[in-house]
């Protein structure tokens, strides 16, 4: 028989929260406790034992769920956090003005996870790393000083780009690279009030702190992601390539959005995933790219420059390449759609 | 807490560590659905809570207070298989059959999302549910049987 939940997780306090003020007054009064959404990466790290809080804070009723269209006239769409994947990706206004944010939503774990996983866990969802989630192996972020089993061990999935010494571990969300290359602004709610944080400042590479993944305090909720809607006349799209064609992590990811005007590009963007230990908003390539012709030749320049600053150690330095070739069939594959 | 399952409302007393997974099986005593992975990684504990496919595995019990959970248990209606029961024989979509009950429940799911467009959307959007066995072709044409709009097969068939 397998073994118990009772036997492998932490015992903890499960609330319902009714209110959001409510729900970060709680976490933010206990430095152990922590806000419970969607479930899908905090219950399977909590049964590894990864995470262990005394209290969890179920914010799954809150008034959090929901996407509202530009209807402020800020060309702005919000996106509630407790929306799920699946919801956001069957959105009207997605599937027209937003094809990169679906793709990597479709993109991203099954039907079922997507469910269930909320926009704004899915920002906030822990690394794939195996060391991370084994609790017998060394991790920096799991364990701050306890060294990192990735560096000289098996790392064929982990990071090239934003690396440290102390840790190599990728960010494993398809959605939060579509949402960097678009400049989305991460909505917090925090017990001294609310913020706005451009998600391209929101994460943080781990340097000697591989723990301290975000800006965000303890306590403090994301509430909604606001999107711009880029102009008419820009085609986005995401590129996953992965070990199969479907339910898997990203070797490597681009998230690309072009506005080409007469042949010339005269807005890029683009952001790459499965290569970095952030979601990698790659603005060198984005200046190679301005006021160039949109050719095969000018995506090879800009891929070269995505990658220019990778530091691939030897089971992963197949990634150097694999990234470099995503990123120009990411963007010859919008350059090829009608503008 | 009161557990709302396959339209019947159930009292238990569980641990706040309890999954709903184990909540069904080992609470309930609806061992249909099955325990696989336990890690949210291969789709054999497949239910629907409010109508939606979602993992069995990775819920607390304790957040499903209120929701209407449908299991395998609940889809044969007086007694006769579900067209995709029906068709899953028919196809022999299985091997060992453990991870059948999710991967049923999955498919139930699909017809209903409207996403069995063809083989390719099939197999797409049935990814989440993993069979060792690997009867990946036989689910596939059990599914599109019945979004072909077919009872499953005649009772006698393929067996």
């Amino acid at each position: 028989m397998a073994a118990t939940a009772e036997a492998t997780m932490r015992a903890f306090e499960y609330v319902r929260a009714t209110g959001v003020r409510e729900a970060v007054a709680a976490v933010t009064a206990d430095p152990a406790a922590a806000f419970l959404a969607g479930g899908t990466t905090q219950v399977d790290l909590m049964r590894d034992g990864v995470l262990g809080p005394d209290l969890l804070v179920d914010i799954s009723d809150l008034p959090l769920r929901g996407i509202t269209g530009d209807t402020r006239g800020d060309g702005l769409l919000r996106v509630g956090a407790l929306t799920t994947m699946e919801e956001l990706a069957a959105d009207a206004t997605v599937r027209q003005r937003l094809p990169a944010v679906r793709e990597a939503l479709l993109a991203g774990a099954s039907p079922q996870l997507r469910n269930m996983a909320t926009i704004g866990g899915n920002l906030l969802q822990r690394t794939r790393c195996r060391y991370f989630r084994d609790v017998s192996c060394a991790c920096n972020k799991r364990q701050p000083g306890s060294g990192c089993g990735a560096i000289e061990g098996f790392h064929r999935m982990h990071a090239i780009l934003g690396t440290s010494q102390h840790c190599i571990a990728t960010h494993a969300s398809d959605l939060a690279v579509a949402l960097t290359a678009l400049d989305a602004v991460v909505q917090v709610r925090g017990s001294a009030g609310d913020r706005a944080i451009p998600l391209t400042e929101f994460y943080l590479v781990p340097g000697s702190t591989p723990e301290v993944e975000n800006v965000l305090a303890h306590g403090e909720l994301i509430t909604a992601v606001d999107v711009p809607l880029p102009p008419v006349g820009t085609v986005s799209a995401y590129l996953k390539v992965r070990d199969r064609a479907s339910y898997e992590f990203a070797l490597a990811s681009a998230a690309v959005a072009l506005t080409v005007t007469g042949g010339e590009i005269r807005a890029a963007r683009l952001a790459l995933g499965g290569v970095a230990t952030v979601p990698w908003r790659a603005r060198a390539a984005e200046e190679v790219l301005l006021g160039t012709a949109a050719t095969e030749a000018a995506f090879r320049a800009a891929a070269d420059a995505a990658v220019a600053q990778a530091a691939p150690r030897a089971g992963n330095a197949f990634k150097v390449e694999l990234a470099r070739r995503t990123v120009v069939r990411a963007l010859s594959s919008v350059a090829g759609k009608r503008l | 807490m009161v557990l709302r399952v396959n339209g019947v409302s159930r009292e238990l007393t569980v641990d706040t560590r309890v999954s709903l997974l184990d909540a069904l099986r080992d609470h309930l005593g609806l061992t249909g659905t099955k325990k696989g992975c336990d890690q949210g990684a291969c789709g054999a504990c497949t239910v629907l809570v409010a109508g939606k496919r979602v993992l069995s595995c990775l819920i607390l019990a304790a957040a499903c207070g209120g929701r209407d959970v449908l299991t395998i248990e609940g889809l044969p209606a007086d007694g006769t298989l579900h067209p995709l029961q029906q068709a899953f024989l028919h196809r022999d979509a299985f091997q060992c059959g453990y991870c059948t009950p999710g991967q049923i429940m999955s498919a139930v799911a699909l017809l209903a999302e409207g996403r069995a467009g063809s083989d390719a959307d099939i197999r797409e959007f049935m990814s989440g549910n993993i069979c060792r066995c690997g009867a990946y072709p036989n689910i596939v044409a059990a599914i599109r049987d019945v979004a072909d709009g077919g009872d499953g097969g005649s009772d006698d068939a393929g067996i």
